[in-house]
């Protein structure tokens, strides 16, 4: 446990000496190596917990009524303490070269400083054993990611971002309030462990504590409706904070739902139900969205939203396992959503990182700017390319391992007779929806951008990235083939953390994954016959071309003698069939000008998709809430006499209520 | 595993290419002709392999590596597909997942290889063929599940063994997966009433289009993963039709080789009989098998 704490001490420490430091690459390096050296140091004690089993416990006092500084590091919080600062620590690296090309007057050192606050607070909120401790560490968290999302706050599309993410953070943060408050009442305390251990002694609470908790995390986690801070604020960040963004920070929403479950005592089947529904929801719809986006950074948030449901989706199998006391059912549901959250969190970081680079390099998200980038940028292309299979859970990548725990938990709920049943059908029809889509729409994602030609002199000029921001890239693609080929190993890891939020003894755990383990281990098999057949048809290939001619010519355009690179497939069109066979969910907007006359000289057209959840429920609500607000305004007419007149008012208003 | 496993996997390489050469005979006889050999795809594969290649001034790496991966996913895939009560060399609990989850990759291969020559006509055969696909996607798992529901199994290989015991029980259920996986299997091969093989530069096709950049080996294995392809799938709907399970493992693999040269004729008969769907009506046609399978699963919800 020290060493966590020196971990803290370190992340912080060299977070405010970057921000004071006068050189910007000082800056950066001393931040981005404490953000390292600190990983290393908090990775230890976490995988040590994961091992052992043993939770780790600190505690000190604090001068704030009912509150402690206590921090307890158990399987579950090693498990997403492992992926928090694995991935900070990798974007960390990358972000100092990605930052260097900002131009003189960005708050590049607020930045650095606000990254580290950042992690140590995302650290802080998974180890917090005290829930007002959690409560700090969480606004910190809040915070310091909005100063990160305005980094360019000279654009008004930055600042609306901001805004918008500040109002639905807090809005979350009021539900967590709530619930925490609610908690606190009900026990006597405020310490976590001791919610764990005694559960809530009113039945009747449970039902409404977990709506407050299912809206306060996920609208951290981004579940839809609560998503419409995403798409926003995520493409809004500089790349390597979009990385932490999508890949960890959304991560602990679940990390508090799961939390939190392992206070409510046992779930009843609805609870299930709930989370099967809010995930395929947020799968169906996230995919979908990220379909018709044109915005490569827009894209990567939606999918988040999808992948963010997909942990939902596994949630809810686990939950109903455990309403119906079936542990196989729990610990595949369970050990699948647990799995995600590092899966999603490795492949997510990466191709933020990718993003980022064509992002630097050309200077454009506009997928249709883009175009052939794979032969200027080889490195981010093939970098890009692992995640994006891994995302769309292609084998042998790691998407597929928990995807596939989660199919064969909803399978065995399919299988067998009772009210589960239904709902485990749908979980498949949903993830194979949600897996076919989203293979269309990485197709489109890598396919316009890395492959064919240049859409644009942007992307003409295109360059590499240089090395600091190369390898923590393949790092993240090696760990997504690893952890693919090696899910057994992993599997072994997550079992403790499945466990702990199951609140199953580790004997009942071990048996249904010793189980889960023997499927894996012919997936394995099969991953490494998949790429022997590959190397080997490769051999084939050359041998058989060895000596023969090779020619090279242009592309077959069925006898066009002009092609132009403008003639390509777009990402709008390439999405087309699907986002007009989806349109009544999308609504997507198209702006067309057609070409007329008997000469025509101009056409025009434009397509986009804004938000259905922000234009149909969100916006009217908000200017609802400020029409209200608005015929209130006669209270406030600035003069200070008035304003000591209400607070006088009040006092009084507070005696009579006390003294009654 | 014992040591007849080793025969799903290799009849799938050997015989794949005869399929299409059934097909392509019984196209000739409804039409009056005599037709090529029926081992004319062998000779074709053959010759493409000894040929040079050309390519494309457009294209990386990943449009040779298309091909490639291709039949490497789909050649692993033959591993995971028994023969009635044959097993398959790889089977365990969820191997269905990663059977649909191998074909994706090879689509995923495809189109990509497809999208690097920077063609029009290749993005939009592509931008259909994951359209398609994406639709197909779901109503081959759930047609899947409803085996395993009335088997109680969640491996191939025991779904269809246990299908010699089961089927009868199941019979309108299994009806309706019937037709759910034939839709399927026309849809994911590129076959008629979705897509149309013998065009090759109309802008009606899907899958032909992907490949026409592609040229000597590499062409062959395109057609040759193709041909896999349609074996692995087919095999799910003779293993679901036919009665495999009962009697000695010779009489299974003899009725199961006559299932598929059978099923080769019907889709040639298909090809022959029907036109192709216009594109606005496929999603109808694949959501509806979606629907099928749905409608079988509630049949055998207890």
């Amino acid at each position: 446990m020290t060493l966590l704490l020196w971990a803290l001490a370190l992340w912080i420490g060299t977070g405010a000496l970057a921000g004071l430091m006068r050189r910007r690459s000082a800056a950066a390096w001393t931040a981005a190596l404490g953000v390292a050296a600190g990983a290393v140091l908090a990775a230890i004690p976490a995988v040590s917990v994961l091992i052992h089993g043993e939770a780790l416990r600190y505690s000190r006092p604090w001068s704030i009524p009912s509150a402690a500084f206590a921090l307890r590091l158990d399987a579950l919080s090693a498990w997403f303490l492992l992926v928090i600062v694995g991935v900070s620590a990798l974007a960390a690296v990358y972000g100092v070269q990605y930052l260097e090309a900002a131009p003189a007057g960005k708050p590049v050192r607020r930045a650095w400083c606000c990254f580290n606050l950042l992690l140590a607070s995302m650290a802080v909120v998974v180890v917090a054993s005290n829930a007002m401790l959690f409560l700090v560490a969480w606004e910190v968290m809040a915070v310091a990611s909005f100063l990160l999302v305005t980094f360019d706050d000279e654009q008004e599309s930055v600042q609306t971002a901001g805004w918008i993410y500040l109002v639905a953070t807090h809005l979350g943060a009021a539900f967590l309030l709530v619930f925490f408050m609610v908690l606190a009442r009900e026990t006597g305390t405020m310490d976590l462990e001791q919610w764990a251990g005694a559960g809530i002694q009113a039945p009747q609470w449970a039902g409404v504590l977990f709506v407050l908790a299912l809206v306060g995390f996920g609208s951290k986690a981004g579940f839809m409706p609560l998503h419409v801070w995403l798409p926003e604020a995520h493409p809004a960040a500089p790349s390597h904070v979009s990385a932490v963004m999508s890949g960890v920070m959304i991560k602990t929403g679940i990390y508090g739902l799961a939390r939190a479950l392992t206070f409510l005592g046992p779930p009843p089947l609805w609870w299930g139900w709930t989370l099967v529904g809010v995930g395929l929801t947020s799968g169906i719809l996230g995919v979908l969205f990220a379909l018709a986006q044109h915005d490569l950074k827009r894209l990567l948030a939606y999918h988040s939203v999808e992948n963010i449901g997909i942990i939902a989706l596994g949630l809810g199998v686990g939950l109903m396992g455990m309403s119906l006391q079936a542990p196989v059912l729990t610990v595949l549901g369970l050990g699948g959503a647990l799995l995600h959250v590092m899966n999603h969190a490795v492949f997510k970081g990466l191709l933020f990182l990718g993003a980022g680079s064509v992002l630097h390099a050309t200077g454009t998200r506009d997928l249709e700017q883009l175009g052939g980038l794979l032969k200027r940028m080889p490195w981010t292309g093939v970098t890009f390319v692992v995640g994006a299979a891994a995302i769309c859970g292609l084998p042998p990548f790691n998407g597929f391992v928990s995807e596939f725990l989660i199919y064969v938990g909803a399978f065995r709920a399919g299988v067998a007779s009772g009210s589960a049943a239904l709902w485990g059908w749908l979980v498949i029809g949903g993830l194979a929806l949600i897996g076919g889509l989203a293979a269309a729409c990485f197709a489109k994602a890598f396919g316009i951008v890395f492959l064919g030609e240049a859409r644009s002199e942007l992307a003409g000029k295109a360059h590499e990235c240089g090395g600091a921001m190369r390898w923590p890239m393949v790092v993240l693609a090696a760990v997504c083939l690893g952890a693919g080929l090696g899910a057994p190993v992993v599997l072994r890891g997550v079992a403790p953390a499945v466990g702990t939020l199951s609140g199953l003894p580790l004997p009942a755990v071990a048996e249904p994954f010793a189980q889960a383990g023997g499927w894996l281990r012919p997936i394995t098999t099969a991953g490494l016959v998949l790429i022997t057949a590959m190397v080997a048809l490769a051999w084939l290939r050359r041998r058989l071309l060895e000596g023969r001619e090779i020619g090279a010519a242009g592309t077959w355009d069925c006898g066009y003698a002009r092609p132009t690179a403008r003639m390509q497939y777009t990402a709008s069109s390439f999405a087309q069939p699907l986002t007009a066979l989806f349109r009544s969910l999308l609504r997507t907007r198209d702006h067309a000008a057609g070409p007329s006359g008997l000469f025509p000289v101009q056409a025009r057209f434009a397509s986009h998709t804004p938000d259905v959840c922000q234009e149909g429920f969100f916006a009217p609500l908000f200017r609802g809430v400020q029409s209200g607000l608005s015929r209130l305004r006669w209270l406030q007419q600035g003069t200070v006499q008035l304003y000591l007149l209400y607070i006088a008012l009040g006092l009084v208003a507070l005696l009579i209520w006390k003294l009654r | 595993m014992n040591s007849l496993s080793i025969l799903p996997p290799v009849l799938a390489l050997g015989l794949s290419p005869l399929l299409i050469g059934v097909i392509q005979r019984t196209k000739a006889v409804f039409a009056g002709r005599k037709g090529p050999s029926l081992f004319q795809p062998y000779f074709d594969l053959w010759k493409l392999w000894r040929k040079g290649a050309v390519y494309s001034r457009t294209t990386t790496w990943v449009f040779r590596a298309g091909p490639v991966m291709g039949l490497a996913a789909v050649g692993t895939a033959t591993l995971l597909v028994p023969i009635g009560s044959v097993a398959a060399p790889l089977a365990f609990a969820g191997d269905l997942v990663l059977f649909a989850y191998l074909l994706g990759l090879m689509r995923f291969v495809t189109v990509l290889a497809a999208l690097d020559t920077g063609s029009a006509f290749e993005g939009m055969g592509a931008s259909r063929e994951v359209w398609v696909s994406a639709l197909a996607e779901p109503a081959l798992l759930l047609a899947l599940g409803v085996v395993a529901q009335g088997t109680n199994a969640l491996s191939l290989s025991g779904m269809f063994a246990g299908l010699a015991d089961q089927g009868l029980k199941m019979g309108p259920a299994l009806a309706l997966v019937l037709v759910a996986l034939l839709i399927v299997v026309l849809a994911e091969n590129a076959r008629i009433p979705v897509d149309d093989p013998a065009t090759h530069l109309e802008l009606t096709m899907i899958h032909e289009v992907m490949v026409l950049d592609h040229s000597g080996p590499d062409l062959g294995f395109v057609l040759y993963g193709a041909a896999v392809k349609l074996w692995v799938l087919g095999l799910l709907i003779v293993n679901t039709l036919l009665p495999l399970g009962t009697g000695s493992a010779t009489w299974s693999l003899a009725m199961a080789l006559g299932g598929m040269l059978g099923l080769a004729v019907v889709i040639g008969a298909i090809e022959s009989v029907m036109a192709r769907l216009r594109l606005v009506v496929i999603p109808q046609l694949l959501v509806g098998a979606g629907a099928l399978a749905a409608v079988a699963l509630m049949l055998g919800m207890r």
